[in-house]
């Protein structure tokens, strides 16, 4: 039997936002791109809306030769994601986010910080409390178990939420090109 | 009339002045013999008149409303009297007498009575009772005793208010007292007269604990505006309506009836009250049947099939779905114009369930069929099995209300069993699994899992799985047997979901596991009875 791509991500599909390159030289902080995936549950053909925030590929991050040396939720003086806390089936007393707030700043070890936006509208549900503990599950499973975040777009919203956003096959085409223009 | 005494004459001659029937005489005399009520109108009628007649010499005459009766005159034959009485209105009508000299009584006496609106009158009459038995036994129930239940127009409790203060003031001149639970009440005094008359036309007897109701709701159009001077009198008593149904609902005014003070009352309601035109319509009969339950256990063997309807925007996603199947058939066996399905917990779409089965019970609401011997559930269950092979009932059998308590306890507390077939993305040895035999009660924190989280709260679940088997298959497939506390999301322990339920069987193996199959194998509730 064919190993079936499996595991818990198999019922989502992904969705990428691609990062702004950054003037080269100095020590910038760069804005990786990094994709999202939202939950699309294909055998049963129901909307299910969740999305989880992951990091792409392509990103900076996950590159070899980077270290991870912090994770921060704390993105400004009045705001920490971990004190995010929603109760309900509706998930009263969510943040709400914006595509570009951010859900947390990572240092590497070379000195790099990244801040990590949400790409999406909706209430954050958790940010994932694991990747404190254990960095290092963020660089090896990035797609499952080193997620980010867990946002819920707004029922009407939910199905707009894709526009702006790359499928798998339009983000690899993107990295292709970008990949042939700097060679 | 014996059980008139002298000191009730005055309330007697004073109502009967007033347009009061002789049922609601009785009523405010507390006669409380059944068998009198029960009486034809004419002869209490009769009687009432003879009753006063005993002690003319001190009145003049007898006083109806707007018609000269010869009132000292007895009409003597009753018996000529019947259902002619009744005008298409009906009214019934004051039959001149042979003597009298008005013969221009061209209006039909306005007889309706001032307190019951008709009610003690012409809807104790053998015509109604014909009505309301045609209405049950065209609706085809099957029953054995009955409740009749009536509603009653609120104005009814104005009127009779107006009355006992008109009694009691008039037995206060005779340094007597009257209280308001001394008189008989309208509603008792009509189930005297109507329960007898429907057990012998309906050859059932009327029962109180019964879940057969045959309900009538009565109106009074004409007097609906009586009850709105309450409203100014005391309004906190009057909440605004939810639907466009009235705000002058019976409770709303026998509260208000409670509080008001006497005089505001007589100064807003004219006392004694005013005879009205027409008579009370029933303006429904209904039927409706207590709820039965049938109970049993399911089997499911389809992949793709959902335990409820499965409809978004109105359109249907999967075909068909375990409530369905089994209850098509009951509804029609039943009769029952709508059912409440509920199981002792649940399964996926994808997810068979395997075994004894799983607990479920079925309310069929207002059921037209109510008994069925063990055979016919039976066949019944047959009938079920035959019309589908993705699903299969057993012990199926009508319990009590109660008894659904017995299955929700399962959902809660008992143990289940699963099977799964795990796939990992690492080769495995036999080895490699086998102490997952040897693990017991493992305790898992379970967060809400992803694909029900945007409609169920966030929140961690503690559980256990309390035994494993392994059954090895291929260097990525192995079979699991579990068996857990109830509540266990079985698929997400074993991929994990994003980390969010651990420990999984992936993070257990040091692999990424992903579960192919699950099948319910059984679901240790010992209820319903086997049969």
């Amino acid at each position: 039997m064919a190993a079936a791509p499996g595991g818990a991500e198999r019922y989502f599909t992904r969705w990428y936002k691609p990062g702004t390159r950054r003037a080269r030289g100095g020590r910038g902080r760069g804005s990786g791109g990094h994709g999202f995936s939202q939950l699309q549950r294909n055998n049963y053909i129901s909307f299910c809306r969740i999305c989880v925030i992951t990091l792409a590929e392509a990103h900076p991050l996950l590159q070899s030769g980077k270290t991870i040396k912090s994770i921060n939720y704390q993105i400004s003086a009045n705001c920490s994601r971990l004190q995010n806390k929603v109760s309900g089936k509706s998930k009263r007393g969510a943040q709400f986010l914006t595509e570009l707030a951010p859900l947390c700043r990572i240092s590497s070890s070379d000195g790099e910080e990244y801040t990590i936006y949400s790409c999406i509208r909706g209430r954050l549900i958790e940010v994932n409390e694991n990747i404190l503990s254990n960095p290092a599950i963020l660089q090896e499973k990035p797609s499952t178990e080193g997620y980010i975040a867990v946002v819920l777009p707004k029922f009407e919203e939910s199905k707009s939420i894709t526009q702006g956003l790359l499928t798998q096959k339009e983000y690899e085409e993107v990295l292709l090109k970008r990949l042939n223009s700097s060679s | 009339m014996s059980s008139l005494t002298e000191k009730d004459r005055p309330i007697v001659q004073l109502l009967l002045n007033t347009g009061t029937c002789p049922r609601c005489i009785l009523r405010f005399c507390c006669v409380g013999s059944q068998a009198l009520y029960r009486r034809p109108y004419k002869d209490l009628m009769k009687d009432l008149k003879e009753f006063l007649k005993n002690n003319q010499e001190k009145e003049d005459r007898v006083c109806f409303d707007v018609v000269d009766p010869p009132c000292k005159r007895i009409r003597l034959e009753h018996t000529e009297e019947g259902p002619d009485d009744l005008n298409h209105n009906g009214a019934l009508q004051q039959i001149p007498s042979v003597n009298d000299e008005n013969t221009a009584v061209e209006n039909s006496a306005v007889n309706i009575c001032s307190v019951c609106l008709g009610i003690l009158q012409e809807f104790c009459e053998a015509d109604f009772v014909k009505k309301v038995c045609q209405k049950v036994n065209s609706a085809d129930y099957q029953f054995t005793s009955f409740v009749f239940s009536v509603s009653l127009p609120p104005q009814l409790s104005v009127r009779e208010r107006a009355a006992w203060l008109l009694v009691k003031q008039e037995m206060g001149k005779l340094g007597l007292s009257l209280a308001k639970d001394d008189i008989v009440q309208l509603k008792e005094a009509y189930k005297w007269i109507i329960h007898p008359q429907l057990s012998e036309e309906l050859g059932a007897p009327a029962d109180g604990k019964v879940l057969f109701e045959v309900s009538v709701v009565f109106a009074h159009p004409e007097t609906e505006e009586e009850c709105h001077f309450l409203a100014t009198a005391c309004p906190d008593c009057f909440k605004p309506a939810k639907n466009k149904q009235s705000v002058f609902t019976r409770m709303a005014v026998i509260k208000a009836l409670e509080k008001i003070k006497e005089e505001d009352f007589l100064k807003h309601f004219p006392c004694p009250p005013s005879s009205p035109k027409n008579l009370c319509v029933a303006l429904e009969i209904q039927c409706n049947n207590g709820a039965v339950f049938v109970a049993g256990r399911y089997n499911k063997y389809s992949r793709n099939l959902p335990q409820t309807p499965w409809i978004i925007d109105g359109e249907r996603k999967l075909e068909s779905s375990v409530e369905e199947l089994i209850s098509e058939h009951l509804m029609a066996e039943f009769q029952a114009d709508s059912f409440n399905f509920s199981s002792s917990g649940r399964e996926d779409v994808d997810v068979r369930t395997l075994g004894n089965g799983r607990p479920f019970a079925i309310e069929l609401v207002n059921p037209r069929r109510i008994r069925f011997t063990a055979e016919e559930m039976k066949g019944l269950q047959q009938t079920i099995n035959n019309s589908s092979d993705k699903i299969q009932v057993r012990d199926l059998q009508l319990v009590t209300r109660e008894a659904i308590g017995r299955m929700k306890e399962g959902e809660e507390e008992k143990t289940k069993t699963y099977s799964a077939l795990i796939w990992t993305d690492k080769a495995i040895q036999k080895e490699d699994i086998a102490f997952l035999d040897d693990i017991k009660e493992l305790k898992l924190d379970q967060k809400t899992p992803l694909r029900v989280l945007h409609r169920r709260p966030l929140a961690v679940r503690c559980r256990i799985i309390h035994t494993m088997k392994s059954e090895y298959i291929d260097e990525h497939h192995f079979r699991l047997h579990l068996k857990t506390q109830a509540g266990t999301y079985i698929k997400e322990f074993v991929h994990g979901d994003f980390g969010r339920t651990k420990p999984n069987i992936g993070s257990l193996l040091n692999r990424t596991a992903d579960i192919l199959e699950l099948d319910v194998e059984s679901v240790d509730v010992d209820w319903p009875p086997t049969l």
